[in-house]
């Protein structure tokens, strides 16, 4: 039972056998004190449990004996009825209310019930030779138990598309152990965001970390729609060197009736003062220092400021991807050559004193 | 930067008014320090050290400030041959300390490099012995000193003198002995000065590399990479740390209740069968007591020694906390492995020749600047606790003699008058009939007492005559914190208009609101209550006990090295020093927000 669900941030191993890829990445990231939005995995466990214990298996698997696989209509009919099984079979008596506890535990750490994803997150994702990419499904701004649970099976079920048998068959991918785990993720609600860089941009210099923030989702930073809040911090010392405060005139809010972001203007008393507190920025910075010293390579992270989570709990890390234009060059900036090596440290010293 | 800006002064000396009733003040003070009897004075950039001397001298105190920054000067032109800098010329004006920094005429700087490698290399190659040495010396300097006394003269010459043929009255110890005394504290002042100027060149060298290689770095991240951690400068307050906790292990709590009364805080200990706390204090004394809750410079200062009230007051304030619980040791094991942290990831950035660079640049500065921390407890504190003491043992000798009421007025002669009093003194004593001090000193105590008191009653110029467009003197912007923007912010500073912002170094990270409460002297440390912010002129080292009660420190002088600055990194406390006004704006009970990452105080309500 208790390997069905996985919350994000239980401390679980970040297996990617029980977890796919995408839920161990999000276990494990939350675990080096890169929170992501809080969440949890149906597991492959609770896959497993669900076509093996309601006698599913079986059937799908006699389903794929008949296919003939030069047959498109007869791949087309197989997986309807594939996924139609999965869809609208009960699970197993000992499954029952194992989901429906997990979301409502995931809610109990909001004020009100908040929209959340469900995203799939296949075990065989990160194989270079048979990706899944973009064969299973996410499904953004589901409110309620129905609607959740409902998303989930189609996640399960999107195992059987007819792409994805398809796929196996011409790669000679095996169907015996084939299991799916299901992510079901808070949607960000974003008071402020933006995004973060381990180094200085400007020249390069390592020691320093740049954190470009704006109100309401980071996508208007991002595309440069806005004039952000542009601090550079000491990345050792996580103190400010230098600030811009921008005039940020206009935000994106998620709008979860329509499920869109919706644009609106800033007012004045918002628009030039700083969008974080200090405490945010000191996060923010500290959050990208260690997601460069995770990941051992400057990184270009997404964060925001999530305003449904307590105050300290509601830094989110949404992405965090190696930085690229100077991560090329040598690690630091070199030092001006002293060109005097006469003896001791006198000479650089000295060239200090008299100006080289 | 506007004409205009570049355009503004400070007042020229002979502009300032003197205030009322301080006609004639510069005969209190050596001819030789006063503006006017040499050429320059109108001309020069002066600053004011208002760091070390933030109130008026009385005339024997100038001592302190004349071989302080003679001897400072000597080892950059003479000793260690600087090559951009030699000494910083000093004066005297309305009672303040003014300064100027000596350059070295650009010409003539090539020629003084391989006589300053020769040299200052020396001593960084040597440094560990030759610092031994100058342990054993300073140390016999105080042990001669406090070997020397001045007793008054007996009504005749003992018989046994007659017997032996000495042939001598004893005044003449009375007069050798001062002239020792004088002499021992010069001899002290120039030790001070041996390692102290290396000890900050070689920081100076590697905060320079950091700043390159590291553009913007915050100046505390060099300074915690070099700072020592278990500094002698915090010995005496850890002293009573441990005579706190010993109270507390073995029960004596109640026995503090009146600290003010030292013998019956004491018998309260021993009779509360406290004979091995007793013990313990009198060991931490010597030489632990030797520390005065000011800075050492001025004859009024009190030191631990004489005035065990002050340290019984810390110890039962500590003994207080303990009780509650509080953890009352410095972390040191934490701030270690902070600083370790700090250097670790600095070091890290850095690769090939510019990582060898900063291990051999900070190597230096971390084994030639804890001198910079620690020197400061056996000058400053522990020879002049010493002076001092002597200097009121010889006042003492006057009182008796009728020369004057107080022990402390003999402030108000200079050091060469009260040469010429000893030898009033004994003729009188000699011949038989009255000396002339008692009729002629205690009014002109008098007067000269009006005089520095209508000085103080006015905070000194910041700063004299036009600054230079830059300044780039290496030791005036280590050692004071003057830099081009702090000169162009005191000019700035009476336009401004703001009134709730109040800026100055970024001395200690972190950001706290709290109370604040404004101390003008160390007698007022008292006032100061648990969780407050301390805002002061400048504070000493040995107020160390308050900075485990309060949230913050400002300040209004002082630069990264200042003590304040130092203690609060130290404690992990927010400072922000050198604000120039924060004293005089702030005042107690106001709700502020000191900003110690950028070196910002708002005055949030009244």
């Amino acid at each position: 039972m208790s390997d069905f669900i996985v919350f994000f941030d239980s401390g679980h191993e970040p297996s990617l056998e029980l977890l796919g890829g995408k839920c161990a990445s999000l276990v494990s990231m939350t675990s080096a004190g890169m929170p992501v939005p809080p969440g949890f995995a149906v597991t492959t466990a609770a896959f497993d449990h669900f076509v093996n214990g309601s006698g599913l298996r079986g059937e799908i698997r006699a389903r794929l004996a008949e296919i003939d696989p030069t047959d498109v209509r007869c791949v087309d009919r197989v997986s309807a009825q594939i996924r139609h099984a999965i869809e609208s079979r009960e699970v197993p008596a000992d499954m029952h209310g194992v989901l429906r506890t997990a979301y409502e535990q995931l809610m109990s750490r909001f004020a009100d019930v908040v929209p959340v994803a469900v995203r799939s997150s296949a075990t065989a994702e990160d194989l270079p030779d048979a990706s899944f990419a973009g064969q299973q499904d996410t499904y953004l701004w589901l409110t309620g138990y129905a609607a959740v649970s409902e998303h989930v099976r189609r996640c399960w079920a999107s195992l059987y598309t007819s792409r994805a048998i398809t796929y196996r068959l011409r790669n000679g991918i095996p169907e015996e152990d084939l299991s799916m785990a299901v992510a079901v993720q808070k949607m960000v609600n974003a008071r402020a965001a933006g995004v973060a860089m381990t180094l200085d941009p400007s020249n390069g210099d390592r020691s320093k970390i740049v954190v470009d923030a704006s109100w309401g989702v980071g996508e208007m930073v991002v595309s440069g729609q806005v004039t952000p809040d542009n601090v550079l911090l000491d990345k050792v010392m996580l103190t400010v060197v230098r600030e811009h405060v921008g005039d940020k005139h206009a935000e994106l809010v998620p709008d979860p009736a329509s499920g869109r972001l919706a644009e609106r203007e800033v007012e004045p008393e918002r628009r030039t003062v700083r969008c974080l507190t200090d405490q945010e920025l000191h996060a923010v910075a500290a959050m990208a220092k260690r997601a460069e010293k995770h990941y051992g390579t400057p990184q270009d992270i997404e964060w925001a400021i999530d305003a449904d989570l307590p105050e300290g709990d509601n830094l989110l890390l949404l992405q965090s991807r190696p930085e690229t234009v100077h991560s090329a060059s040598p690690a630091a900036t070199t030092p001006p050559t002293i060109t005097r090596t006469t003896g001791f440290f006198m000479a650089g010293l000295t060239s200090s004193l008299t100006g080289r | 930067m506007t004409i205009e800006q570049t355009m503004k002064s400070f007042p020229k000396p002979s502009q300032i008014e003197v205030p009322e009733g301080a006609e004639g003040w510069e005969e209190l003070y050596p001819y030789n320090l006063v503006f006017g009897n040499a050429p320059g004075a109108d001309e020069k950039f002066w600053f004011c050290d208002s760091q070390h001397w933030p109130t008026v001298f009385k005339p024997f105190e100038t001592i302190g400030g004349e071989f302080a920054v003679k001897c400072l000067g000597q080892y950059n032109t003479r000793h260690l041959l600087i090559p951009p800098a030699n000494g910083i010329e000093f004066k005297i004006h309305l009672g303040y300390l003014y300064m100027s920094p000596v350059a070295v005429p650009q010409e003539e700087i090539p020629a003084r490099v391989p006589e300053f490698e020769r040299r200052a290399g020396h001593y960084f190659q040597n440094w560990d012995s030759l610092l031994e040495a100058w342990h054993s010396k300073v140390r016999a300097t105080i042990d001669e000193m406090e070997e020397l006394h001045f007793t008054a003269l007996p009504d005749a010459v003992p018989f046994d003198d007659i017997v032996s043929g000495k042939a001598m009255d004893g005044s003449q110890t009375l007069m050798e002995n001062y002239d020792r005394l004088i002499a021992l504290l010069y001899r002290n002042w120039q030790y001070h000065f041996e390692f102290l100027n290396l000890g900050y060149l070689a920081y100076l060298d590697f905060f320079g590399f950091c700043k390159e290689v590291f553009p913007g770095i915050p100046d505390q991240a060099v300074a915690k990479m070099v700072q020592g951690v278990d500094m002698e400068l915090f010995r005496p307050d850890d002293e009573l740390k441990r005579l706190a906790v010993k109270a507390v292990q073995l029960g004596l709590q109640s026995a503090f209740e009146n600290p003010d009364d030292v013998e019956g805080t004491l018998r309260a200990v021993r009779s509360a069968g406290g004979e091995e706390w007793v013990a313990a204090y009198e060991a931490a004394q010597d030489p632990w007591f030797n520390f005065t809750v000011g800075n050492g410079f001025y004859g009024h200062d009190k030191y631990w020694m004489e005035h065990q009230e002050i340290p019984l007051g810390y110890i039962k304030d500590y003994i207080r906390r303990l009780d509650e619980g509080q953890e009352i040791m410095r972390p040191i094991e934490q701030l270690t492995a902070e600083k370790e942290r700090i250097v670790e990831e600095y070091r890290d950035l850095l690769q090939g020749e510019a990582r060898e660079q900063f291990d051999a640049k900070r190597g230096l500065a971390a084994t030639a600047y804890p001198y910079v921390e620690n020197h400061n407890f056996y000058i400053e504190h522990w020879t002049m606790g010493v002076f001092w003491r002597k200097v009121r043992e010889l006042a003492r000798v006057f009182v008796g003699a009728g020369f004057w009421a107080d022990p402390a007025d003999m402030l108000y002669l200079n050091r060469n008058e009260v040469r010429d009093a000893i030898f009033d003194l004994v003729t009188g004593w000699a011949v038989g009939a009255e000396s002339t001090g008692p009729h002629y000193w205690p009014a002109e105590i008098e007067r000269r007492r009006r005089i520095i008191d209508a000085l103080s009653a006015r905070r000194p110029q910041p700063a004299l005559n036009t600054p230079p467009a830059e300044i780039t003197e290496p030791f005036t912007m280590m050692l004071y914190g003057i830099t081009t923007e702090q000169v162009q912010q005191w000019l700035a500073g009476d336009e401004s208009g703001d009134d709730t912002t109040i800026t100055g170094m970024a001395a200690s990270p972190g950001v706290v609101e709290g109370i604040a409460r404004v101390i003008s002297s160390a007698d007022q440390l008292g006032e100061v209550q648990e969780g407050e912010i301390l805002v002061a002129t400048i504070t000493a080292p040995s107020w160390g006990p308050i900075f485990g009660r309060i949230k913050a420190t400002v300040t209004d002088i002082g630069g990264m090295m200042s003590h304040a600055a130092i203690v609060c990194r130290e404690y992990g406390l927010p400072a922000v020093t050198g604000t120039g006004s924060a004293s005089t704006t702030i005042r107690t009970g106001q709700r502020i927000r000191v900003d110690g990452n950028a070196g910002r105080v708002d005055i949030l309500e009244s």
